[in-house]
């Protein structure tokens, strides 16, 4: 669904993605996952054409993303940092983002109501607390139900009733075919949320494999045990790409 | 594109600094238009407030608002609309409620209180300020990575044009004054968009030697009507082409 060829990005001397290749299919729930300042959120926002890349490609459906925008109506995105007008309320942003996508009609709003955002609608966003902004961030990129959502440390400042709803609404959308990739430094967060990992380091890929695999080959069962073990040996998959 | 300018009008009109600055805008004018029996004095204090105090407020205020809604720009450039039009819809949604203010504050005021031809030409004056120094603010925002350097650079050229090019102008008139230069300094005062309001208006007045050299250069040298359409198609370039670039340019910004 999702294909990354030879994906290089540098910002001045810095290589923020250096020669990636990547593959994603439906029904994935991809978690990327490397160290502050690996590249992850610069991989997102390529695909989102947030960021414009310097070499490769990036082809959604068969479609390369430097052509044109429409591709994003295929793709929900909740960013790291909810930012909104300050006067503007919950229910305005909504609004807009329902106005702006009118070729779509049928509104998934289960986050809507089961985070509660139905019932601060008039709250001024300056109002807000950062775990609010997020959960309004994380009801509008299920808002349209996209075939991909891109979360961006989706579980980082909320609480954990609400972390956990929002972890069963994205296994309820896996289920439904969708492709999920997401990013996170709360390994336990992504436990038995997510298919793959793919590891970056420094801008490069270090490895792109499901999560059996990576089980089998370090013998452990824990998500953060398996990483930790993946990064403390050179072991023989590490460099290998699926 | 529409959706986006109405949300954003509809913040900003609400924001306090442009409540305050639409206050404030009102007493100036309000208080300058009564002082004195002659509406030229009035208007000539007003056009100084103006050319003073419109250029420094928009170009600032837009520096801000532009880099303070970075995070909102991304999240509408993950719908799919174009670059250029979520960046035009920004623009518009904070010009549109910047003119607003200039025009409850300054404009009213003037409708009620002066019958001039003049007092027209200082609010097309202040809003097309009010454009031209928003248009370098969207500018520095697409050129700049940093907050801090971006409202720097914003600081500078409001400065720049205010106070420092006449300085230099002024310079240079007086080192070539041997030479005849006075087409050139008309061209060259096209290089400030400050300079041309300040004539636009001077040539309404009839005031230009209150305002020294320069002024009674331009009178001489423009007349009337061609002088002001020379200037207003001199603001029309510097309303536009600050936006062409940073539409351009904003193609290409990794955000």
């Amino acid at each position: 669904m999702i294909q990354i060829n030879n994906l290089t990005k540098s910002y001045n001397r810095f290589k923020a993605l250096d020669d990636i290749n990547l593959g994603f299919d439906r029904g994935r729930a991809i978690s990327l996952l490397g160290p502050n300042g690996s590249g992850k959120t610069t991989l997102i926002k390529s695909i989102l054409g947030l960021v414009i890349p310097e070499k490769g490609t990036i082809k959604i459906d068969c479609n390369p993303v430097s052509s044109d925008c429409s591709y994003r109506s295929m793709i929900g995105y909740m960013p790291q940092i909810g930012r909104y007008p300050d006067n503007m309320t919950i229910e305005q942003v909504i609004n807009m983002v329902k106005e702006l996508r009118k070729d779509c009609t049928k509104y998934d709003d289960e986050l809507i109501i089961g985070l509660g955002i139905d019932k601060i609608g008039n709250k001024t966003m300056r109002n807000l607390s950062g775990g609010t902004r997020q959960k309004v961030s994380a009801c509008l990129a299920f808002l349209f139900s996209p075939e991909i959502l891109i979360l961006d440390e989706p579980t980082a400042g909320l609480d954990p009733v609400s972390s956990e709803l929002l972890k069963e609404k994205i296994i309820s959308e896996l289920s439904k075919g969708k492709l999920v990739l997401m990013t996170s430094h709360v390994l336990s967060d992504l436990e038995g949320l997510t298919s793959h990992i793919v590891y970056l380091q420094d801008g490069k890929l270090m490895f792109y494999r499901s999560v059996e695999e990576l089980q089998d080959v370090t013998g452990e069962t824990k998500l953060n045990k398996v990483v930790a073990r993946m990064m403390q040996y050179d072991l023989p998959i590490k460099n290998c790409v699926s | 594109m529409k959706t986006i300018i109405k949300y954003v009008s509809l913040d900003l009109l609400r924001n306090k600094t442009i409540l305050i600055y639409t206050a404030l805008l009102a007493v100036i004018s309000i208080s300058v238009l009564n002082m004195d029996n002659n509406a030229s004095k009035g208007l000539l204090s007003l056009m100084n407030i103006t050319l003073l105090f419109v250029p420094l407020i928009s170009i600032l205020f837009a520096t801000i608002y532009f880099f303070n809604s970075i995070e909102f720009i991304e999240l509408l450039l993950a719908q799919p609309i174009k670059r250029n039009k979520v960046l035009l819809a920004e623009y518009t949604g904070l010009v549109l409620s910047l003119c607003a203010a200039y025009a409850i504050g300054v404009g009213l005021p003037l409708l009620i209180l002066t019958k001039q031809v003049a007092a027209l030409v200082l609010l097309v004056n202040g809003l097309l300020l009010t454009l031209t120094f928003s248009g370098l603010a969207l500018l520095i925002f697409v050129l700049c990575k940093d907050k801090t350097r971006g409202i720097g650079i914003a600081i500078v050229i409001s400065l720049f044009f205010s106070l420092l090019f006449d300085g230099l102008l002024l310079t240079f008139i007086y080192s070539f004054s041997d030479y005849p230069i006075d087409k050139p300094i008309v061209g060259l005062v096209a290089l400030n968009p400050i300079d041309l309001s300040r004539i636009l208006m001077l040539l309404q007045l009839d005031v230009s030697v209150l305002m020294g050299y320069s002024g009674a250069l331009f009178k001489k040298l423009l007349g009337s009507a061609a002088g002001s359409i020379y200037a207003v198609v001199c603001m029309m370039f510097w309303v536009t082409v600050p936006l062409l670039i940073a539409t351009l340019k904003f193609r290409k910004k990794d955000l």
